[in-house]
C-alpha cells in the first residue's frame, strides 16, 4: 500500500458538490501534477463534514486545516503554498479556526466541539468510494466478530441492551424488532434499509449513504444473521443520486473483498444487497407502502398487523430499519451496550443526527448525544439566527411533528420529551424559525406537504387533510373566523384518532402545536386581519406615512392606480384598489411607503 | 473473507495510510520545506520519515511540513516536538538519516545526538 505524505479530503456530498466541489478536487489533482507531488500527496472525494453552510470544504492532513468556502481559483495558491511549501494559507481557513495566533483544531470550533459523532463518524473521514479506509477504521470487524463468536441470540439481546432505538421516527426498540422476526419460521427472510427520507429539509440519512455507505451494509448483514435472513434490500430514493452511486461501489467492492455474498467469516452464512429505487412519494417511507412498492405495486399503506416481522415483503418475516439506525450497529457491536448507554438519556440512550435548517446560521448537520438541550444544538452549534434577528420557533420532526418556542429551549431532547410537548423526534429534521415567519404560513406549508402526499386510502386523510388546508388559506387571507380555528382542531384531532397510517395520524401535528403556542397569531389573522410576521400577502398592506414629501413618483408607478395625493401634500394608498406588488415602496427615494 | 485474521490484517495495511487524518498525536516531527530547504534536499527527507513512520505504525507521530525555519545553511532541518520534553532540532539531514532519526529517537526515545544543531555548532 502506497503511503502519501499529504491528504487532501474534498467534501463530495450533496451540498458541496452541488458548489462544484468536483471542480475543485479536479483542479487540485491537475494542480497537484504539475508541481510533480502526486506521488506524495494524495486527494480524496469524500463525505459531508457537516458544515455545507461553510461549503465547498476542503481539509488537509496531517495538518488538519479546514479551509472553507472554496473556489476552484483558490487551489493553486494552497498547492504552491501550504502542499509545496508548508506555509497554511491562513486567508482562506475557516474564519474561526484562524481567529487567533494559534490555528485552531477541527475537534475544537464551536460547531464540531459538542457534537458525538457515531452514525457519522466516518463521514468527512474517510474515502467512501474505497473499502480500505473503511476497513482502516475497523469496518467489518463487528460482521467478522459476530459471526465467529456470537449466537444470533446473543446478537439480538446485545442490541436489546444497548437501548437502540429507531431513528426513522417511531423510536421503537432495535433489538426488540429483531427479536420479533428471529423465531418465525420461513423459507427466505428479508432486512430492508429505510433510505427513503421523505421529509422536507431532511438529509442525514442521505449524508451517511454518501459519507459511510459500508456501515449500512455491513449492519444490514448483521441484522440478517440475527434474525436468519440472507437477502436484504435498501429502498432508496432515485433523486439522491450520489448516494445510490456510492452505494452500487460499496456493493460491488464488500463482493469483491468476500464481505458480502457466500458463506462469510467461513461461517455458512450468505448475504447479499441490492437497491430498490424509489419514485421519492412520502408515503413510501412509510413501512407498509415501502414494501409494496419493492414489490413492484403502488405504495400505499395498509393496517397492521399483521407485522412486518411475521407477513412482510412477499409474505415473508422481514425487518425494516432505518439508515441511521443502522449505522449506530456495528459501533454498538464492537464497543458493547454499556459504551451506547454512556451518552444519551436513560430512556434514549446514545446520539441523535439532524439536519439544522431555515434561519440559523450554520445550516448542516451535527450529531449530539440525546439529551443535549435545543439551545446548545441552535446556539452553540447552529450559531442562532442570522442578522441578529430574533428567535421565534422551531420545528422537528418534519411534516408530522410540531414547532416549539422560546420556552422549549431548554428541554433535554429525546423521543419522550418532545412528544410531551406536542412536537415529535422525527427522522432529525430541525427548521429554525425567526421573527419574520408567520406561523399560520409554516402550518399551512406542511399541511400543504401532506395533502399532496397523501396516498388518498382513508377518508380522513385524504378528505380531512384538504378541509384542513382550505381552512388554513381563508385564514391566511383574511377571511377566517374564530370558528374556523375551533373547527381546525376539532378537524385535526379527529384525523388524527382515526387515519389508517402513520402519515395521516401526525399530519395535523404542525397545525396543532402552532395553535397551541402561537394563537394569538391565528387570532391576529382572523380579528385582526393582520399577519404579524407581515408574510401572508393578502394581509400586507402598504402605508404611506407622514416623511411623504408629494413628490408624486409614487402614484405614477403604481400599475393599478391606487395611489392618490396633489403634488407636494402626502399621498394616500387606496386599499380597495392595491394589488401589494410592492412597487411604489420600491419606488420612494424617502423611503416613506411601509409595509405592515 | 475467510477468517478475523485475515480481515484483521487488511486492517493494519490499510490503516497506515488513514492515520495522518488523525490529529491528535503527542510526538511531531516537523520539516523545512521552503524553498531553500527544497533545494537542500528536504522533500525526499519528508517523505523518507512519512513512509518510515508508517511503517513501524507510530501511531501518535505527526509529519508536517513548515515553511522558513530561519536556518538557511543548515538545511534540511528536522524538528521533533514531544508533550513533556524539549524541541530537538537536526541540521543536514538526508533520507538515511532520517531513518535513524525515526528509529532511534522516535521508537526508542534516544536523540541522535551527532546529528542535532548543537553538535553541529561545535564542529
Ligand atoms: C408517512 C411516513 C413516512 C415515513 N418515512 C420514513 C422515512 O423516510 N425513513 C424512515 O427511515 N422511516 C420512515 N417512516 C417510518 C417507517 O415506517 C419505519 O417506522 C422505520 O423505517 C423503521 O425503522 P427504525 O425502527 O429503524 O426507525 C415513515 C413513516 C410514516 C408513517
Ligand atoms: S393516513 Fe393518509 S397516507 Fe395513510 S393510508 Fe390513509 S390516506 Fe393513505
Ligand atoms: S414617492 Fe414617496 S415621497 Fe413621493 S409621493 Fe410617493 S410616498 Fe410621497
Ligand atoms: S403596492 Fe403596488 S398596487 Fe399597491 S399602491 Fe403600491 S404600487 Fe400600487
Ligand atoms: S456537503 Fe460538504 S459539508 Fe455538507
Ligand atoms: S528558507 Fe529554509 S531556513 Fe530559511
Amino acid at each position: 500500500m502506497k503511503i502519501f505524505r499529504s491528504h487532501v479530503l474534498v467534501c463530495g456530498g450533496t451540498g458541496c458538490s452541488s458548489s462544484n466541489s468536483a471542480l475543485i478536487k479536479q483542479r487540485f489533482e491537475e494542480k497537484i501534477k504539475e508541481l510533480n507531488l502526486d506521488e506524495e500527496i494524495q486527494v480524496v472525494s469524500t463525505g459531508c463534514f457537516g458544515l455545507c453552510e461553510e461549503g465547498p470544504i476542503v481539509i488537509i492532513y496531517p495538518e488538519g486545516s479546514f479551509y472553507a468556502r472554496m473556489t476552484v481559483e483558490r487551489v493553486d495558491e494552497i498547492c504552491e503554498e501550504h502542499l509545496l511549501k508548508g506555509r497554511i494559507v491562513r486567508k482562506y481557513l475557516f474564519d474561526e479556526s484562524a481567529r487567533e495566533e494559534k490555528i485552531k483544531p477541527l475537534s475544537e470550533v464551536e460547531f464540531y466541539k459538542k457534537q458525538k459523532r457515531v452514525a457519522l463518524r466516518n463521514c468527512g473521514v474517510i474515502n467512501p468510494e474505497d473499502i480500505s479506509e473503511y476497513i482502516a477504521r475497523d469496518g467489518y470487524m463487528a460482521l467478522g466478530k459476530v459471526l465467529t463468536e456470537m449466537t444470533p441470540t446473543e446478537v439480538i439481546q446485545l442490541v436489546k441492551d444497548s437501548g437502540l432505538k429507531g431513528r426513522g421516527g417511531a423510536g421503537f426498540s432495535t433489538g426488540m424488532k429483531w427479536s420479533f422476526a428471529a423465531p418465525n419460521q420461513a423459507d427466505q427472510k428479508y432486512v430492508i434499509c429505510n433510505a427513503d427520507e421523505g421529509d422536507p429539509g431532511a438529509f442525514m440519512d442521505r449524508s451517511v449513504l454518501e459519507g459511510d455507505p459500508h456501515a449500512v451494509l455491513e449492519a444490514m448483514a448483521i441484522a440478517g444473521y440475527a434474525i436468519g435472513a440472507t437477502k436484504g434490500f435498501i429502498y432508496v430514493r432515485a433523486e439522491y443520486p450520489i448516494a445510490v452511486h456510492r452505494l452500487e461501489i460499496a456493493i460491488k467492492q464488500a463482493k469483491e473483498t468476500g464481505l458480502l455474498g457466500k458463506n462469510l467469516f467461513n461461517s455458512g452464512f450468505d448475504f447479499d444487497v441490492e437497491i430498490r429505487l424509489g419514485a421519492g412519494a412520502f408515503v413510501c417511507g412509510e413501512e407498509t407502502a415501502l414494501m409494496q412498492s419493492i414489490e413492484g405495486k403502488r405504495g400505499m399503506s395498509r393496517n397492521k398487523p399483521p407485522f412486518p416481522a411475521n407477513k412482510g415483503l412477499w409474505g415473508k418475516p422481514t425487518i425494516i430499519n432505518n439508515v441511521e439506525t443502522l449505522a449506530n450497529v456495528p459501533q454498538i457491536i464492537l464497543n458493547g451496550p454499556g459504551w451506547f448507554k454512556s451518552f444519551g438519556t436513560v430512556k434514549s440512550p446514545g446520539t441523535k443526527v439532524f439536519a439544522l435548517g431555515g434561519k440559523i446560521n450554520n445550516t448542516g448537520l451535527v450529531e449530539v448525544p440525546m439529551g443535549t438541550a435545543l439551545r446548545e444544538v441552535i446556539y452553540d452549534i447552529g450559531g442562532g439566527c442570522p442578522n441578529n434577528k430574533e428567535f421565534k420557533a422551531v420545528q422537528t420532526g418534519g411534516p408530522s411533528g410540531g414547532c416549539l418556542t422560546k420556552d422549549h429551549l431548554d428541554i433535554p431532547i429525546d423521543y419522550d420529551n418532545l412528544t410531551a410537548v406536542g412536537s415529535m423526534m422525527g427522522s432529525g429534521g430541525m427548521i429554525v424559525m425567526d421573527e419574520d415567519n408567520c406561523m399560520v404560513d409554516i402550518a399551512r406549508f406542511f399541511l400543504d406537504f401532506t395533502v399532496d402526499e397523501s396516498c388518498g386510502k382513508c377518508t380522513p386523510c385524504r378528505e380531512g387533510t384538504k378541509r384542513m388546508l382550505e381552512i388554513l388559506d381563508k385564514i391566511t387571507e383574511g377571511k377566517g373566523t374564530m370558528e374556523d380555528l375551533d373547527k381546525l382542531e376539532k378537524l385535526a384531532i379527529n384525523i388524527k384518532e382515526t387515519s389508517l397510517c402513520g402519515l395521516g395520524q401526525t399530519a395535523p401535528n404542525p397545525v396543532l402545536s402552532t395553535l397551541k403556542y402561537f394563537r394569538d397569531e391565528y387570532e391576529a389573522h382572523v380579528l385582526e386581519k393582520r399577519c404579524p410576521a407581515g408574510v401572508c400577502q393578502s394581509l400586507l398592506r402598504y402605508i404611506i406615512t407622514m416623511d411623504c414629501k408629494g413628490c408624486t413618483k409614487c402614484a405614477r408607478i403604481c400599475p393599478v392606480g391606487a395611489i392618490e395625493g396633489k403634488v407636494k401634500e402626502i399621498h394616500v394608498i387606496n386599499q380597495d384598489k392595491c394589488i401589494k406588488c410592492g412597487a411604489c415602496m420600491d419606488a420612494c427615494t424617502f423611503h416613506a411607503i411601509i409595509k405592515k | 473473507m475467510k477468517s478475523l485474521e485475515e480481515l484483521k490484517k487488511l486492517r493494519e495495511e490499510s490503516i497506515k495510510n488513514i492515520e495522518m487524518r488523525n490529529t491528535d498525536k503527542d510526538i511531531r516531527v516537523v520539516v523545512g520545506m521552503a524553498t531553500c530547504g527544497i533545494s537542500a534536499g528536504a522533500r525526499p527527507v519528508l517523505t523518507t520519515l512519512v513512509e518510515e513512520v508508517a511503517k513501524r505504525n507510530l501511531g501518535n507521530v505527526q509529519v508536517v511540513q513548515t515553511g522558513c525555519i530561519g536556518m538557511c545553511t543548515l538545511e534540511p532541518i528536522v524538528e521533533v516536538y514531544t508533550a513533556d520534553k524539549e524541541k530537538v532540532t537536526y541540521v543536514h539531514i538526508d533520507p538515511e538519516k532520517a531513518k535513524r532519526i525515526v528509529s532511534e529517537h522516535l521508537v526508542n526515545n534516544n536523540v541522535v545526538v551527532e546529528y542535532t544543531i548543537g553538535s553541529a555548532e561545535k564542529q
